[in-house]
């Protein structure tokens, strides 16, 4: 019972030895704003009744469960389930936080809100809570995800975002981060920095984990209502880690339960082409928190690689690290072609396009339910659907030149 | 007391203005840097301030960003570093400070690091992403090595934290002029008169010199009227982008005269 209460209640600022604030003296004030104003709104009931409302009238919550058995074949004698978060408005979990954080804003009087985006599923989430909330929106993505994603760029700008291509650095998503973090230090008197993981600074791991941890609290009551049990492994994939957590959340103290998180493999394991933080990563300090990192020996944050965009990311959220170091969580990775062939398998056994992203835990449950005992059930935080993601698998499995 | 320290009081006394000047270590390549720092040193800085290139400067602007990429693709080294250093402080004797992000400090060893500056000759550290909060190693080996510390003050930082600031920064404080990241700008904002007067409320000894967006000799003048001295970087990296060594020194002297 003592580890019970401790998992599930490790607010921060840090998880073990991990998060923290190493940023610029110039946002700490902003991160202070902040977590007071998120601490007034948790002690505020219209906060949560608002979050509620909106959760249920525009987001679509609560998202269904969809036991996939032609699917869950393919992965051994065992049961999947999934959490269907690409039902969600705006096509995945992304949405959760950038309601959340967008009333915050709101409560801080900021007109301005900035975003990161790899796969644009956030941009495309913030680009929309802007239009509602009627606030300006700019969105940093690395130029090379603004190609690999053009479809989500269309959606931003058409929602009234502005899209800034960063053709710094790598030209992913670290990149895009930075970028926004530079324009949070000048501009950070009338603009809110909606990060889109749980990743960053104190509070944002925290904050960002408790706005996605609806998808646990309902998954694990809907587990409990409509199946009577609860699943034997809860797994989501993890680029900064945003889904997984969110996922994860309520399960942490339920011991019989194990928590398997998929990164992204790229290339394989064993190449320099990946982005397995978790697994292939030292400690270090990327984006202002301490955490796993992809990193040289001199401190250089290494380029990671991903045919998913919104995977493709050296560093994680110190969360995970902590549960890493605990053995609460395993973290494993999946290559590029594991992912691709089992969005496919997803796509023809059930009829459900998965973002590539999440097609890396769909194969991770291929590749590791047979090590389960027959029988066990398996929970999946489906983040996505795949739409941005056509002209990708097109490419891919030739179906487009 | 810190060198540092003394010289920006001496200076103060004769009532000359302080320059101190950013160079990233290995830009354009680890020999050229140490020629353009022991240049800049020779005609006029008071203090240097030498880089260590990251790989994600988040509070550099542009210049500064495509200056330190530039040093890490034509294969700058932390291994580098240290004999870079001290073949800048046994040639001159202007204080070395040294700028660097966070993670490859971590990544090398604070006491390590704090070490091998020491014995490089280097009189500190700046640190642009470590606030006080959480520099308890830093702060221990500073303190064991008598090396500077030097820690930001920004238009934003409440009046505890500044007490906190001038309460654990040696050498100087560096204060923020604008809110924002480095690169020059027209005119330097009111704001920055602001921060000083804010930390000199706290009757701090460390002198507080103001950095970030000066690039004219009128506004190296105007700083050093009520601060302890003008830092400046990215119009030097400039300098030498577009006109090699004698622009830079002509730029520095330019920047040194303006009293
Ligand atoms: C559908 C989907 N799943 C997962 C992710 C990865 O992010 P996180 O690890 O924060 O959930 C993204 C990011 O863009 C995404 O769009």
């Amino acid at each position: 019972m003592t580890e019970k209460t401790h998992l599930q209640d490790q607010n921060g600022p840090y998880f073990g030895e991990y998060g923290g604030r190493f940023v610029p003296e110039s946002l700490i004030a902003a991160l202070d704003q902040l977590e007071e104003t998120y601490a007034k709104a948790k002690a505020d009931p219209t906060f949560a009744l608002e979050l509620d409302e909106l959760n249920k009238t525009y987001v679509g919550r609560p998202s269904i469960i969809t036991e996939v058995p032609k699917f869950a074949a393919l992965a051994g004698d065992i049961r999947v389930f999934l959490k269907r978060e690409d039902l969600n408005h705006t096509g995945s979990h992304k949405i959760n936080n950038v309601i959340g954080q967008a009333l915050l804003a709101k409560r801080m009087g900021k007109k301005r809100i900035i975003a990161e985006t790899g796969a644009g599923q956030h941009g495309v989430a913030s680009a929309t809570a802007a239009a509602l909330f009627g606030l300006e929106c700019v969105v940093y993505m690395g130029e090379v995800d603004t190609q690999r994603q053009a479809l989500n760029v269309a959606r931003m700008k058409l929602l009234g975002a502005e899209v800034v291509p960063v053709t710094t650095g790598s030209r992913t998503l670290k990149d895009a981060i930075n970028e926004a973090l530079r324009d949070w230090v000048a501009n950070v008197d009338d603009t809110h920095y909606l990060l889109g993981t749980v990743a960053g600074p104190h509070p944002f791991p925290t904050i960002v984990r408790d706005f996605h941890s609806v998808i646990g609290r309902e998954a694990r009551q809907q587990m409990l209502d409509d199946y009577g049990f609860l699943p034997d492994v809860v797994t989501a994939c993890v680029g900064g880690g945003s889904n997984a957590i969110g996922l994860f959340h309520s399960f942490l103290d339920d011991e019989e339960v194990a928590l398997w998180g998929f990164e992204a493999a790229g290339e394989g394991m064993d190449t320099m082409r990946h982005a397995a933080t978790l697994s292939k990563g030292k400690v270090g300090v990327l984006h202002g928190a301490k955490s796993y990192m992809l990193q040289d020996e001199d401190g250089q944050t290494i380029e990671s690689h991903s045919i998913s965009a919104g995977l493709d990311y050296p560093g994680v959220g110190p969360e995970h690290s902590w549960l890493k170091d605990l053995n609460r969580a395993q973290y494993f990775g999946i290559s590029d072609d594991e992912a691709m062939q089992a969005l496919k398998a997803l796509s023809q056994t059930e009829g459900i396009i998965p973002a590539i992203e999440t097609a890396h835990a769909l194969a991770g449950v291929i590749k590791y339910g047979s090590t389960l005992a027959p029988g066990s059930t398996v929970l999946l935080n489906l983040s996505g659907r795949g739409d941005k993601d056509m002209e990708t698998v097109g490419k891919y499995f030739g179906f487009l030149e | 007391m810190s060198k540092t320290e003394e010289l920006l009081n001496t200076l103060e006394l004769e009532g000359k203005p302080a320059l101190i000047g950013y160079f990233p270590a290995g830009y354009p390549t680890v020999a050229d840097s140490v020629e353009a720092c022991v240049a800049m040193c020779e005609s006029g800085i008071d203090i240097l301030e030498l880089g260590v290139p990251y790989s994600d400067p988040v509070m550099d602007g542009l210049v500064i960003q495509v200056a330190t990429e530039q040093a890490l693709t034509n294969g700058f080294k932390l291994s580098m570093f240290f004999d870079l250093l001290k073949q800048i402080t046994s040639r001159v004797a202007t204080p070395v400070l040294v700028m660097s992000y966070w993670n490859p400090i971590m990544q090398y060893g604070v006491e390590r690091f704090a070490k091998d500056l020491k014995a490089a000759g280097g009189a500190g550290l700046i640190t642009p992403d470590l606030i006080p909060d959480e520099a308890a190693d830093w702060i221990r080996y500073s303190d064991e090595l008598e090396l500077d510390r030097v820690f930001m003050a920004t238009p934003s930082s409440s009046q505890a934290r500044l007490d906190q600031v001038a309460r654990l920064s040696r050498g100087f404080i560096y204060a923020v002029s604008t809110m924002g990241i480095t690169g020059a700008r027209e005119d330097l904002d009111a704001k920055a008169r602001g921060v000083v007067s804010g930390v000199k409320s706290t009757k701090t000894d460390v002198p507080v010199c103001v950095g970030i967006g000066i690039s004219t000799a009128e506004q190296v003048t105007e700083v050093n009227s009520y601060a302890d001295g003008a830092i400046v970087g990215s119009i030097f990296i400039k300098a030498y982008r577009d006109g090699g060594i004698e622009e830079l020194k002509r730029t520095v002297k330019q920047l040194k005269g303006g009293n």
